[in-house]
């Protein structure tokens, strides 16, 4: 070989060097961008739920901790507790009543907020405020407001002749009670999500629906809803896996936690909560986390029965429009 | 979206004449309305009373708050507020056994410490889910958003375990904070943003001049993702702050966050409401005035995210 091309193969050896290393840097930079995310979550979103599984098949106990296997033995000790269909009744019918009057009226909040407003900014904002109250804080206004002898509810029917409501000591009462407060907070959220999906609707469609005569509330239900679609079915299933969850309100609706003398407001979660860590009977790992897996079936397969429905809904409306 | 709201006047007289169906006054007017997209009257009635009925429970607390103890127990209500909400409040602040500024400390740690991780660690993966082409992008996309909808919630059991038994940290912020540092709702937010805003020749211009990955993504993908970021952080410091589940598991009256220790005025105080809805207003002051200041970012935030999402 001569001189020159050995100073030429350095050359291109040095050329390649920091084109490998560049080649290396748009490889792995993706990976190592996307790491600290998968890391963490794995460790803390993860595998506290798989884990979940594990505890849920052994006699498992805050202070013994693991103990003997016992297979489906807590999935059916669970299954027979009466405790746990009261309080799957219950968190059903919460998320039944907070959900449906909850859409409707952030879809008629959504439909005003889109018209030709002055002071746009000041009316969206306003609905929001709820949003910025913890729930416990909501859940403490409204368990006073619902007061079963001097609550402010009550006092109010009075004046009217209407006989004082068992806000707390009754069942379906309670749930109201509950829903309203889920309401409060979260009616006001999902009207501004609804609105944003209304202006996405081209205002064509409303001039050739009026150039037929069709009038506002015509309008409404056969161009707006069904434009909505995608975003009902998002507002449908995430309030399906936060509503079937709940806990704070019905937790802090009164002081002991247990959702009532006879259980008449206690929800899963609570019912997940007394078995761990609760005052009375609590510790007992395996059979709550039998029932957090539970739960989560319940959800997956409420959400995929809401998503089927919204769908059928939302489609049959559109092809009336046609 | 301007033009076809100024458009209709000038363009009527070029129109076709309308068909020749005798229409009453109010029918036109109707048809006006609805061509302009004026609201009614009764449209602007109706958001007063959602107003008013938003910020009614507020309004009560302060009612009760500012009263004392008897206020609540009276059959007719004085809508006039009471002039003992300073004494009730001292008394919430003073009670040793609620923490009040420890548990304002924690919240505020807790909540900024965590807001700051998601927005960092959601901007770093959500720019290279948006802008980076890797094996496996796609697949790992769908693991994120899948993982969206499994409530995390769910795995307390082995969470406790894990931080209190293995770790030992019951009782600790640090309990709260560590499963609270990364949010696959995050990661989602920022790929739609960066995905739909910053544009791919921004980058390759930067690469071209001979910047590295790591420096592209700091001077091209962190300023275009800041203002989803902000929103972000929002978001995140808004939940993280009214959030109870788990904080209520691991935190006891030593080192409550503010949650907790509304948790545990009520138990101390549950026959004087006064107090207890005094304490309900002071843990909520500090995000009214967050959303008085940035109140119109989280509207747009949420009109944002409900069109991609």
């Amino acid at each position: 070989m001569t001189t020159q091309s050995l100073a030429e193969d350095r050359e291109i050896r040095r050329i390649t060097f920091s084109h490998k290393l560049n080649r290396w840097d748009v490889k792995i930079s993706p990976y190592l961008y996307i790491s600290p995310f998968f890391i963490l979550f794995i460790l803390t979103g993860l595998f506290p739920l798989l884990y979940t599984a594990y505890v849920s098949v052994y006699d498992w106990h805050i202070i013994g901790g693991q103990g003997d296997f016992a297979g489906a033995g807590n999935f059916e000790w669970v299954l027979a507790q009466d405790k746990f269909w009261v309080a799957l009744r219950n968190s059903f019918s919460i998320f039944l009543i907070s959900a449906i009057p909850q859409v409707i009226l952030a879809l008629i909040i959504a439909a005003i907020l889109d018209q030709n407003l002055r002071a746009k900014t000041f009316w969206r904002m306003g609905v929001l405020v709820p949003y910025v109250v913890a729930p416990v804080a909501v859940a403490l206004i409204f368990s006073n407001m619902f007061g079963d002898q001097y609550g402010l509810v009550n006092n109010a029917l009075g004046r009217i002749g209407v006989d004082p409501v068992g806000w707390h000591s009754q069942v379906v009462p309670s749930h109201f009670a509950i829903a309203t407060m889920v309401n409060f907070r979260w009616t006001g959220y999902n009207a501004l999500i609804f609105l944003a999906a209304m202006q996405a609707v081209p205002r064509d469609y409303y001039e050739a629906a009026m150039l037929d005569g069709a009038g506002r509330v015509r309008q409404f239900f056969s161009i707006t809803i069904p434009s909505l679609r995608p975003t009902l079915i998002f507002v449908i299933i995430t309030s399906t896996i936060g509503g079937l969850q709940i806990f704070d309100e019905p937790r802090m609706y009164d002081t002991t936690g247990a959702g009532g003398a006879s259980s008449q407001w206690l929800t899963i979660t609570m019912y997940i909560y007394n078995l761990g860590f609760g005052p009375a009977g609590g510790g007992q790992f395996g059979r709550a986390a039998a029932a957090a897996w539970l739960l989560f079936l319940i959800i997956i397969v409420v959400g995929l029965i809401n998503l089927a429905a919204t769908r059928t809904i939302a489609t049959s409306g559109s092809r009336s429009s046609k | 979206m301007t033009a076809t709201t100024e458009r209709p006047a000038p363009l009527t007289p070029a129109r076709p004449p309308a068909p020749a169906y005798k229409t009453s006054r109010r029918a036109r007017r109707r048809a006006k309305a609805i061509a302009t997209n004026k609201p009614s009257t009764l449209g602007y009635v109706f958001l007063v009373v959602v107003i008013l009925a938003s910020l009614f429970p507020l309004y009560w607390s302060f009612l009760i708050g500012s009263g004392d103890s008897s206020t609540i127990n009276r059959q007719d209500v004085d809508w006039m507020p009471g002039g003992n909400f300073l004494s009730n409040a001292a008394k919430v602040v003073n009670d040793p056994s609620v923490n009040f500024w420890k548990a304002l400390t924690n919240s505020i740690i807790v909540s900024t410490v965590v807001s700051a991780s998601v927005v960092f660690f959601s901007t770093l993966a959500g720019y290279a889910f948006a802008k980076l082409k890797f094996r496996g992008s796609k697949g790992l996309l769908v693991f994120v958003i899948a993982t969206m909808a499994v409530p995390t919630q769910l795995g307390i059991v082995p969470l406790f375990i894990a931080m209190s038994q293995w770790l030992g940290l019951s009782g600790n912020i640090l309990a709260v904070i560590l499963p609270a540092l990364v949010s696959a709702f995050g990661v989602f937010w920022m790929t739609q943003y960066l995905s739909q805003t910053l544009p791919d020749e921004l980058i390759e211009a930067a690469r071209v001049d001979g910047a590295s990955m790591i420096r592209t993504f700091w001077h091209v993908g962190v300023p275009a993702a800041r203002p989803a970021a902000a929103m972000l952080a929002l978001f995140i410091f808004i939940a993280t702050w009214t959030n109870f589940f788990w904080p209520f598991i691991i935190l006891d009256s030593n080192n409550p966050t503010l949650p907790v220790a509304l948790s545990l005025l009520q138990n101390n105080f549950f026959i004087d409401y006064s107090i207890v809805l005094a304490g309900v207003l002071l843990s909520t002051i500090p995000l009214l005035i967050l959303f008085v200041v940035a109140g119109k970012q989280l509207v747009s935030g949420i009109m944002q995210g409900a069109v991609k999402g």
